[in-house]
């Protein structure tokens, strides 16, 4: 919760900082004693990962970027020389690829964390706007980095969005070609999409203080989804949180680290270790696994222009959350009916990615048309947010609620006693 | 005032991002198509995109022109040459029946379509099949079955003698 | 009991999602009429796998008899012939190996890149020098080889869905019967691990194709296991060092989250 700064500079060091620069306070209030729930869970300690793995392509991407070429003849033979010759280059370019999937596995799970407990409601609607703004950026630099390399899926992955542009009537072939530069993708497009990608983590970097900033107005939501009522309800961010954050980070990186070491190529297309040529189409162009499941929408209609807007309606249906959900308890805890939509939601958005994934004729068990589970997904997903979430908030019982943060951690000891804290 | 000193400030950000004079350049090509024989295809390279020029037989001519154009999927001509509402006869295909000038880029999602031979067929038309989605094109670029919603495009072109062509 | 339940919902979704896709994926095959694959071991396959040196050195000589007529390999270099973690021979084998073959010379003092005949200058390569290719151009490769493009080596085993295994499948997949009725196109040949089953290329190995200094006896499928060793060091020369850093960096990572797990239960002891 903010509240007046409790930062007392003693030394005349700190003194003079703080009368002409407060930056000290700012840290000393936002990350050393800000009040916060005292029961977050591990679910809560991804966007600090988030801003992590920010940091870490920041990082790579510039140091790459003084090896990388962005020219339609040299880009391709610019990457292989950074993971053959560049001391560390293979080491900088797998940390960086692989960061960009890790990126996504922590902004996926931020976001259903966000769903489940309820933390786009009130007071915090403005946090979640924010939020689906940076995942908006997210998206583009992404598909911006992917075309980089200039391989075979780079350049067709390319093609096939910015073709999108055309479905756009009247104006959609002048808004393709002002996107290309030329007539088709090509070099002027790739030195474009370098000029953007080095751009938009910097937008990026912006965004997510103002995301922080917001937060901290009225304070960490938490798994009860109920408010802070008493400084009972809190600690403070350090050293409780720190450590708890740093602990899972670390976790976190594991796991990363098991990618980058081991298995560099898992989340790629091999594909993509081929050259781009304009004249030779590969039988399936699919984008990287976090994009997939707005593609299998996109496909799903048969339809062109139809498909993009579906595909754009269900991002731009985020927005709108805050207001669609009716019920007046935040968290799925307490929700037990929501709850099962919410795992309905969870899988829908799995098997969306899997549609995305296989050829377009592909069938599951041989017989059913994926395209027809893919309709069935989207149309799931989006009475999720426009039929479930407006209706079962009125319709529901929710559980009765603890008092308080404090009554409910403090006073559970069987739950107290496991080896995590309290979930 | 302001709006209009903001508007022209603005206007050479955003032209900036149209096709260069380089580009445009590249905009135009002429091929001599004087070696290709009956039942070939030559692909070539215009903006960025495959071109295929096709001389096609006396049975692949009689064949496209015995279809039934309103028993196709697209019966439109989609020929950058014709206005827009010309239908797609044999004729508005291909102004000189022997030469079939297309842009090779399926009309579904962009893939290159594999030209059919007698040797190698490839689809049930004679033309082309695209093997990304199965679309099915005839002997004059047509699609008539699959996916793609339209025609293969035919670009703007010109003969400027009996064996040049210039496309664009 | 809150747990057990998130526990078991999130399992039921995700075993459903799974079921469907298996038998998706087992029905995927649909698109490829290829065969799947041979399983073969390798040694550098796995966390702790390594590059053998001696099918390292004997895959490059593979490659230079046999492939190199047809396959360029440009992203290689002689000097990565002698770095640690690939083939490793000295440097002086190096050298020599790279002054046996030709590159394109730069122009002589006159200006001339070419001789009096009109031939292209050519000189010894150096260590620095990228592995030449067989053909000047794209053109030239399709016109010596019917139409059809040798593709390129350098990343031939991470280019291929399947990777050194389909690559091995491929070597030694020809030589096998069309099964009745199958029509193999005229001038290409059948091999079944191929997409369509027609390959443009002919069976490049045979037994003893190349005479193997170190006396191995050169089967096909040795041959094929040799070279497929030396594709896979070409698309990833840094593989040893890689995993090798990754051991020590897992080491240290485990270690750290050790100590802070320690550290997170001493700070929140007090607060259960």
């Amino acid at each position: 919760m903010s509240g007046p700064s409790t930062y007392n500079p003693k030394s005349g060091f700190e003194k003079w900082i703080d009368t002409r620069l407060p930056l000290p306070r700012l840290l000393h209030d936002t990350v050393h004693t800000f009040p916060t729930p005292r029961n977050l869970n591990i679910w809560y300690t991804f966007g600090g990962i988030l801003t992590f793995c920010l940091g870490v392509q920041i990082v790579t991407g510039i140091v790459l970027a003084m090896h990388y070429v962005a020219n339609a003849g040299l880009a391709f033979d610019s990457v292989e020389a950074i993971m053959r010759d560049v001391n560390y280059g293979w080491l900088i370019r797998y940390i960086h690829s692989n960061g960009a999937s890790m990126f996504f596995l922590a902004v996926y799970i931020h976001m259903f964390r966000g769903l489940y407990y309820g933390s786009y409601k009130a007071p915090r609607e403005l946090i979640w706007i924010i939020g689906v703004l940076i995942y908006l950026l997210m998206m583009a630099t992404a598909f911006f980095g992917y075309v980089l390399p200039w391989g075979q899926m780079s350049f067709w992955g390319a093609t096939v969005i910015t073709n999108l542009f055309s479905a756009i009537p009247v104006v959609g072939g002048h808004i393709a070609t002002w996107l290309w530069g030329d007539f088709a993708v090509g070099d002027a497009t790739l030195n474009r999409f370098f000029s953007l990608h080095y751009l938009l983590p910097f937008i990026i970097a912006g965004v997510v203080g103002l995301h922080i900033w917001a937060l901290h107005v009225p304070g960490n939501n938490n798994p009860l989804g109920i408010d802070v009522k008493s400084p009972q309800d809190t600690v403070p961010f350090h050293p409780y949180y720190t450590v708890k954050d740093a602990f899972y980070l670390v976790l976190f990186v594991i796991l990363f680290a098991v990618f980058v070491f081991y298995a560099p190529n898992f989340f790629g297309n091999p594909d993509n270790y081929q050259p781009a040529n304009p004249l030779v189409t590969p039988p399936d162009i699919v984008p990287e696994w976090y994009l997939l499941p707005f593609y299998a929408m996109l496909r799903s209609i048969p339809s062109k222009l139809m498909g993009v807007i579906v595909m754009a309606g269900a991002i731009v249906t985020l927005v709108f959350i805050p207001w669609l959900d009716t019920s007046r308890v935040r968290s799925c805890r307490f929700r037990p009916l929501m709850k099962q939509f919410f795992w309905g939601l969870l899988v829908c958005c799995i098997l969306l990615g899997y549609c995305g994934s296989q050829s377009v004729d592909a069938a599951a068990f041989g017989i059913i048309p994926l395209v027809w589970v893919a309709r069935l997904a989207t149309i799931y997903y989006f009475a999720f947010f426009y039929l479930i979430m407006p209706i079962v908030g009125l319709i529901e019982t929710p559980r009765k609620l603890p008092a308080s943060i404090a009554q409910s951690v403090l006073g559970d000891t069987a739950a107290a006693s496991s080896s995590l804290p309290a979930e | 005032m302001a709006g209009v000193g903001l508007a022209s400030a603005a206007w050479p950000f955003i032209d900036q991002m149209n096709p260069s004079s380089a580009a445009l350049a590249l905009a135009s090509i002429e091929v001599d198509i004087s070696s290709i024989q009956p039942g070939q295809q030559v692909v070539y390279k215009w903006r960025g995109h495959p071109l295929f020029v096709r001389r096609r037989t006396p049975k692949e001519i009689a064949e496209s022109k015995a279809v039934d154009v309103n028993s196709l999927p697209d019966p439109l001509a989609e020929n950058a040459n014709l206005p827009a509402g010309a239908p797609a006869t044999d004729a508005n295909r291909a102004t000189k029946p022997e030469w079939l000038v297309l842009i090779g880029v399926c009309t579904h999602l962009g893939c290159t379509p594999t030209v059919s031979t007698p040797q190698m067929p490839e689809g049930d038309y004679g033309g082309w099949l695209c093997h990304c989605h199965g679309s099915q094109y005839d002997t004059a670029g047509r699609i008539r079955k699959g996916p793609a919603p339209r025609n293969l495009d035919v670009p703007p072109y010109t003969f400027t003698s009996a064996t040049k062509i210039k496309v664009g | 009991m809150r747990l057990n339940k998130t526990a078991l919902g999130l399992a039921l979704g995700l075993m459903a999602s799974t079921a469907l896709v298996s038998a998706a994926s087992a029905q995927e095959t649909t698109n490829t009429t290829r065969l799947h694959p041979k399983d073969v071991a390798f040694s550098f396959e796995g966390p702790f796998g390594t590059y053998d040196r001696g099918a390292l050195q004997r895959g490059f000589q593979v490659y230079k008899e046999v492939c190199a007529a047809c396959h360029s390999a440009q992203h290689l270099a002689f000097h990565n012939l002698m770095e640690a973690g690939g083939p490793e021979f000295s440097e002086a084998q190096a050298r020599a190996l790279a002054a046996s073959v030709k590159v394109p010379a730069g122009p002589d003092d006159k200006g001339n890149t070419t001789d009096e005949k009109g031939n292209p200058l050519m000189r010894p390569a150096t260590l620095a020098d990228h592995f030449p290719s067989p053909f000047p151009n794209e053109e030239a490769a399709r016109a010596n080889n019917g139409g059809a493009l040798p593709p390129d080596l350098s990343m031939i085993v991470k280019a291929r869905e399947g990777g050194a295994e389909y690559v091995y499948s491929i070597l030694t997949g020809f030589h096998m019967t069309p099964p009745k009725g199958f029509k193999v196109i005229d001038g290409k040949y059948y091999n079944p691990y191929f997409e369509g089953w027609n390959i443009s290329m002919p069976p490049p190995l045979a037994n003893n194709s190349v005479t193997y200094s170190d006396g191995t006896k050169a089967t096909i499928d040795q041959e094929a296991h040799d070279v497929v060793t030396f594709l896979a060091w070409a698309s990833e020369p840094k593989m040893e060092e890689r995993k090798r850093v990754g051991m020590g960096v897992l080491v240290f990572l485990i270690a750290l989250a050790g100590m802070l797990f320690a550290a997170y239960r001493r700070v929140w002891k007090d607060q259960h």
